[in-house]
């Protein structure tokens, strides 16, 4: 018989039969895991099957390469906490589809779960929109996707980043890509390894409108990096979900620019 | 005669039929059909009379996506109910829950789903066009947000409330928290903090 018991984040839960559903988890230490719940539709267990739910989990199985069975304890509703707030939901339910989607199954990435667990309390908070796209950069980074935003790729200025080359995934300063600029992406200010701090944009100090362009910059790229790199060979594309925040954010905070 | 009908005989057929409705299973399909074979002219025949009329007549309301054997449905053309409030929920069984309560007169839209990634229903999939031109349509006062309490229910929710804030009628969601006979001991923590949040 095969056992253990672990921590984990719920990613997605699809119905099963009447009252069973097959779990997707993001696991501390087995990466991610389905199993079936059962009685997952009674009152009790309904609301541990939210996505971004945290709990203690119980995996059992006669043998290890079947499905298992979950039992579950003290869920830790998370999205209960932003589902006043649209874009905050949104960023949550991403995260979770892009794990659900991308990772493979029972290969361990305990980094990922521990940002998620970070990713999840600053959701809550007034810096949530950067500290996703910085999660996005490192999930990126876990899966083999890692971003060079430190140094000019083409040996230029490193204190002037500006621009992100979308075949290399590294920086480039103002100088050496301003020729090429309708071809790059653009790094937005937070990610710059030596911002130039001014009066104007010394942290704290930047106005919404800054802001609310530096969000749609970051999503911007690490959405074409998702897309062209991660989910270039899947099937489905980029998570629904995902393209929903995307889209979301650009009409947010494009009226929170304008 | 089917192939099934044939293989299985009459009686069997009916058994793996009626074994195939939610709440079901092969054993007490087996006790359902005896019950029913047992009494033929009191239940079966009723029964499959009733199957029959329903299987004939019962089709969706092209107006709000309601179930009914009249086109458009019963409520949506009840002139006593308030037609300035719809209310919008995800499926018929909502509609039933509410109709059960007795306490709201207005008239529904049915979305036909939430958004969820893992069933495969995604925007294009709700019937939004037709509850934006049955708004153009007849401006109703207020949409009501009757959408499950779960993630992809309030997901759907802001996107439909998304969709609604370029049109002038107001909306309102259910307010969320406390149960009627709920021991807060007994709840869960997203229940008691959105409690907290919606307090009066």
């Amino acid at each position: 018989m095969e056992h253990w018991t672990d921590q984990g984040i719920i990613l997605a839960a699809r119905a099963h039969g009447e009252n069973g559903a097959v779990a997707s988890v993001l696991t501390r230490d087995h990466g991610r895991h389905n199993g079936y719940v059962y009685g997952a539709k009674s009152s009790k267990m309904r609301g541990n099957l939210e996505a971004g739910t945290w709990i203690e989990i119980e995996w059992t199985s006669r043998v290890s390469d079947q499905l298992g069975q979950f039992k579950f304890e003290q869920g830790k509703n998370s999205a209960a906490r932003m589902m006043h707030d649209p874009l905050k939901l949104a960023a949550l339910l991403s995260a979770c589809a892009l794990c659900d989607s991308a990772l493979p199954e029972r290969e361990g990435h305990s980094a990922i779960y521990h940002g998620m667990m970070a990713l999840i309390e600053t959701l809550q908070t007034s810096v949530w929109a950067q500290s996703y796209i910085m999660w996005e950069l490192a999930f990126l980074k876990e899966l083999g996707f890692g971003l060079d935003l430190t140094r000019c790729v083409a040996g230029g200025d490193s204190r002037t980043l500006t621009y992100v080359s979308p075949k290399s995934g590294c920086a480039v300063s103002l100088k050496e890509g301003y020729p090429y600029r309708e071809k790059l992406l653009v790094l937005p200010d937070f990610l710059k390894p030596e911002p130039v701090w001014n009066t104007m944009n010394y942290p704290g100090n930047e106005t919404e409108d800054e802001s609310a362009r530096d969000i749609i910059k970051g999503l911007t790229l690490t959405g074409y990096f998702l897309q062209h790199w991660v989910f270039a060979h899947h099937s489905q594309g980029v998570p629904k979900a995902r393209e929903r925040l995307g889209s979301m954010a650009v009409k947010q905070f494009t009226t929170a620019a304008a | 005669m089917n192939k099934d009908t044939s293989k299985d005989g009459a009686l069997g057929h009916l058994i793996k039929q009626l074994a195939g409705l939610p709440g079901l299973g092969p054993r007490s399909a087996r006790r359902a059909a005896l019950h029913l074979v047992m009494r033929k002219e009191d239940t079966l025949r009723p029964l499959a009379a009733a199957l029959n009329e329903a299987a004939d007549k019962i089709q969706t309301c092209p107006n709000c996506g309601n179930l009914d054997d009249l086109s458009p449905c019963r409520i949506c053309q009840d002139h006593h109910r308030d037609h300035g409030l719809i209310c919008v929920i995800s499926g018929v069984s909502d509609l039933w829950a509410i109709e059960r309560t007795g306490g709201y007169r207005g008239v529904y839209h049915v979305l036909g789903g939430i958004l969820s990634a893992l069933d495969g229903i995604s925007i294009a999939d709700l019937s939004l066009d037709l509850l934006k031109s049955r708004i153009e349509k007849n401006s109703p006062r207020e949409i009501i947000l009757a959408l499950p309490a779960t993630v992809d229910g309030q997901a759907t929710a802001h996107v439909v409330m998304d969709m609604l804030s370029e049109t002038p009628v107001k909306t309102s969601r259910l307010a969320h928290g406390m149960p009627v006979g709920g021991e807060l001991d007994y709840l869960d923590d997203g229940t008691i903090l959105t409690a907290f949040r919606a307090r009066g």
